[in-house]
């Protein structure tokens, strides 16, 4: 161990505390915790996770919000994949200022709109369906997809494709089983960013979903209004939502850092 | 190099759609809105410039983008020095490295309220971890609920802790793309630590760092929820974020015209800076 | 400038190790005369970067010394042993004009700027980069990067050794040569000692007086280039130099004379020790020929090399190829092999086992 190190491991530190206390708190009475301070559960319950997984409409947030992430995923890469070929293989009328364009939609703060998306969904009766905010999430989500893939293209030299058309490859098959396998670790990077930012988005889904397709983020407010403030409760499922991420990470584990290093400015 | 090809379109189309449906279509809705007033009944009158004129004359205005410039500068001021000395004390290779980067990455996986509930949940003043030991054991008055300084002292390092992971893990992928022979070439020179961070290190993190530094200003800038849900914008208006003064006129107050004004005016400026930015960080490479 | 001396020098990558093969270098004993051009010439993976990063500091020897004029410097860090070395990549600091970038070396050392102005100009002069000083060094091409990096070696004065590792790598092949040359009119203007290591036989023959040939961790052969190539001291040196390599063929042993597929073959004197073990004779294509009379063989592949044909043969279950002028047999003929008696060597346990005699001329198998 070299004395730097201890700089990621205080800092670790620091990140996990806010988590452990989230998780601890989810193993805690609504008693005890409201009672005073303990730093382990005094009383070991599972009740908090037993209601979660007994009731629809707490389960049912998850499985709410993994459907229309899971959605926006395949989405977001499947139409990312082909422009991100085209922009990294060819030169066109205003590729430049598209890809610009593209960019900057990450960079419209989503509150503004809120509101309009409300009403453009509710106007092409989409409104309350996994599949409105899985389209909405494109809107930040595909500029990235597109901007990770076209930098782990870039570095697939040009002379793959060509020997592919001079052995006859027909594009698509060319595309699909060649091309794409080639950079599976850029659709997994890719796929990550969009899992992330589609998971851990609220206020879109929120104004996208009333009942039917409420994501489990939303389904947390109503531990604060109906049932008074169920800190336990809370604490459970929000330890919940943090295994899904954890889970999708470690599989990228090899990747992130690499994956961050391909984007191009 | 790149071939000529105008059929290329076709394969940018699909995304073309999407987006434009998703960016477009709202952005009309709010440019409509923002140039006109209603009372109700889909009944509008047409307003001119008059939304636009009354946000950037309020008060109210100036006093929210006060405060959400001050929140960015201090989360970049904080989060990329410290993310590059992180990034820079990791080890290079061996088994921690994945651990290290699945465990930082982490806190950016949570969902943003939740982000916001458990910093609520932690620095609660008697039950919270934080909060117990600020007061209790340090014996520092501290409630966030109360006191605008702890109030920003807590937004701010729910950012830090929420999103400086990036910043490192973005100049960590910089700084594993350097080959070993700069290290040594600069061992053999006789640079000292602070050359070989000046002259190898800072150049080569250059391109990441650019990308870390415009993605956590826009996503500063526009930060909505994690504040919301931890202070609500209290105590008072003392954290009332940009972002989260135009919710409270939008949906709060249903003034759709001048929030939608503020929207416009709003996306101008993150725009505004984020290409100043960019053009800053990049303009050695034009030359 | 010094006399480097590498003493018992042994190095493994692995904390405790076993066996010998656990060593990267086995046991290295040698001597660098002050300056001298040396060439450092193996297959990848045989050590030679190992053995270069230990004389320039990066890497501390498992066991042994290494001295430079007699002091011991072993463990000295790179930046006190006055060394300097060229990368397989160019090394530049991006961010700094191509003076400053010379400069550097000098400034971190705290010479007084009169002092390295004076050395950068000279150095830049000397390396023909004298106009592009004032420009940033990221928009150089490769072999101009490359010259900066040899020419921040360069710029202190009082450089022990400059080490070039395969520098020649990621440069142009039409630029090359020009480089090649330019390293060698470096070697004779600055008179310091210069260690190259490479892979490429032309290289290493091209640019050194002494090369010395490594392989598995092992130093096989210290010599010049034609001592390499017409006495090489061990099979490997004659496989790996020459282009083809010299013909190896296993042989028997009866009564002190050389017997390989029933023909004996006359060697060029008298075999020296014990002589047990696996033998083999030793002879460059470039002096086998094709006559009337000799070891009967059968072409199986004549191939044009410009000036010479390379004829490969079968003889004895052995390929054995022979570099001809003129008229070159067809594929299928048989023919007669003739061995020049006094390049005729034989190895046992790969390692040179005869010793040279008076005799000369051209004789065939008996």
């Amino acid at each position: 161990m070299q004395k730097r190190s201890i700089v990621p491991i205080v800092y670790i530190l620091f990140l996990m505390l806010p988590i452990y206390w989230l998780v601890a708190m989810s193993f805690k009475t609504t008693n005890e915790i409201l009672s005073g301070f303990s730093l382990f559960p005094q009383t070991f319950t599972l009740d908090n996770y037993k209601t979660i997984f007994t009731d629809p409409s707490w389960y049912w947030g998850y499985i709410n919000s993994i459907l229309y992430v899971s959605i926006n995923t395949v989405i977001s890469i499947a139409v990312a994949l082909p422009a991100a070929y085209a922009f990294s293989r060819y030169r066109f009328l205003g590729d430049k200022q598209l890809f610009f364009w593209l960019l900057t939609n990450r960079m419209a703060p989503a509150a503004v709109f809120a509101l309009p998306f409300f009403q453009l969904y509710s106007a092409v009766e989409l409104f309350d369906t996994h599949l409105a905010v899985a389209l909405a999430h494109c809107l930040f989500n595909i500029p990235l997809a597109v901007w990770i893939l076209e930098g782990f293209m870039g570095g697939v030299p040009k002379e793959l494709d060509e020997t592919a058309f001079v052995d006859g490859y027909s594009f698509p098959r060319f595309f699909a089983t060649i091309f794409v396998p080639s950079i599976k670790a850029g659709v997994g990077v890719a796929a990550f960013f969009c899992f992330m930012f589609s998971w851990v988005e609220l206020l879109l889904a929120k104004t996208l979903t009333a009942v039917a397709a409420k994501p489990i983020a939303a389904t947390m407010t109503k531990t604060a209004s109906s049932a008074g403030y169920e800190l336990g409760l809370l604490a459970a499922a929000g330890t919940l939502t943090i295994i899904p991420g954890a889970i999708v990470i470690w599989f990228v584990r090899n990747y992130i850092a690499k994956g961050f290093a391909m984007g191009r400015v | 190099m790149k071939t000529e090809n105008q059929k290329a379109w076709f394969f940018v189309l699909p995304v073309l759609a999407l987006v434009a449906f998703n960016a477009l279509i709202p952005m009309m809705t709010v440019v409509n809105y923002s140039v006109q007033e209603t009372f109700g009944d889909n009944v509008f009158f047409w307003q001119g410039l008059d939304w636009f004129q009354q946000i950037l004359r309020s008060d109210r205005f100036h006093a929210a983008l006060g405060r959400q410039f001050m929140f960015t500068f201090l989360i970049l001021i904080i989060e990329v020095p410290l993310g590059i000395a992180i990034a820079l004390s990791m080890p290079r290779k061996g088994f921690w490295v994945p651990v290290c980067l699945v465990l930082m990455a982490l806190p950016m996986l949570i969902p943003w309220n939740v982000v916001g509930a458990m910093w609520n949940i932690f620095t609660l003043p008697d039950i919270g971890l934080l909060g117990y030991f600020l007061n209790h054991v340090l014996g520092i008055s501290y409630d966030m609920t109360q006191d605008p300084v702890a109030a920003w002292v807590t937004i701010v390092t729910m950012d830090v802790w929420h999103w400086t992971s990036l910043v490192v893990l973005l100049a960590y992928a910089g700084l594993v793309s350097i080959p070993d022979a700069y290290y040594q070439a600069a061992k053999i020179d006789g640079a000292s630590n602070w050359a070989v961070f000046r002259f190898i290190q800072l150049p080569k993190m250059k391109t990441v760092l650019t990308i870390a530094i415009l993605l956590r200003f826009m996503d500063s800038f526009n930060i909505y929820t994690e504040p919301f849900v931890l202070t609500g914008g209290g105590p008072g208006n003392s954290t009332t974020l940009l972002s989260i003064d135009l919710v409270k006129i939008a949906l709060g107050q249903f003034d759709l015209g001048p929030a939608a004004a503020m929207s416009l005016i709003y996306f101008a400026i993150t725009l505004l800076v984020s290409w100043l930015f960019y053009t800053l960080m990049t303009k050695d490479d034009l030359n | 400038m010094a006399k480097i001396t590498l003493s018992k020098l042994r190095h493994s990558y692995l904390s405790t190790p076993k066996s010998d093969s656990d060593y990267a270098l086995k046991e290295i004993d040698l001597d660098w005369t002050d300056g001298g051009a040396y060439a450092l010439l193996g297959p990848s993976g045989c050590g030679k970067s190992t053995l270069l990063n230990i004389i320039s500091g990066l890497l501390v020897p498992s066991e042994g010394k290494i001295l430079f004029d007699g002091k011991d410097v072993t463990a000295l860090p790179p930046d006190q042993r006055n060394i300097a070395q060229v990368f397989q990549f160019p090394v530049i600091y991006d961010t700094m004009t191509v003076y400053d970038n010379l400069a550097f070396p000098l400034r971190n050392r705290g010479r007084d700027e009169a002092t390295v102005h004076q050395r950068v100009m000279a150095i830049a002069e000397m390396l023909e980069v004298t106009e592009m000083l004032e420009q940033k060094a990221a928009g150089l091409s490769p072999d101009n990067k490359q010259k900066i990096s040899m020419g921040r070696g360069l710029v202190r004065e009082d450089v022990n050794v400059v080490m070039f590792d395969e520098p020649l790598t990621v440069i142009d092949p039409h630029l090359k040569w020009k480089l090649r040359s330019k390293l060698k009119e470096l070697h004779q203007r600055v008179k310091a000692t210069m260690i190259y290591v490479t892979h490429d036989q032309t290289e290493a023959l091209t640019f050194a007086d002494q090369v010395v040939v490594m392989q598995l961790g092992e130093v096989v052969q210290i010599g010049t280039p034609v001592e390499l190539f017409e006495r090489p001291a061990h099979t490997f040196v004659g496989h790996f130099i020459g282009s083809p390599g010299m013909n190896i063929l296993p042989c028997e042993l009866q009564h002190g004379a050389a017997v390989f597929a029933g023909q004996q073959i006359m060697l060029e004197g008298p075999i020296q020790g014990a002589a047990e073990g696996q033998t083999e004779i030793g002879i460059r294509p470039e002096f086998v020929s094709l006559a009337g009379h000799g070891l009967p063989a059968t072409v199986t592949k004549v191939s044009d090399i410009g000036r010479h044909t390379v004829v490969e043969c079968e003889a004895g279950g052995c390929r054995i190829n022979a570099v001809t002028e003129g008229a070159a047999p067809e594929k299928g003929s048989a023919v007669h092999l003739a061995f020049r008696q006094d390049m005729t060597r034989l190895y046992v346990d790969g390692w040179l086992a005869t010793a040279p005699a008076n005799a000369t001329g051209e004789q065939g198998a008996a």
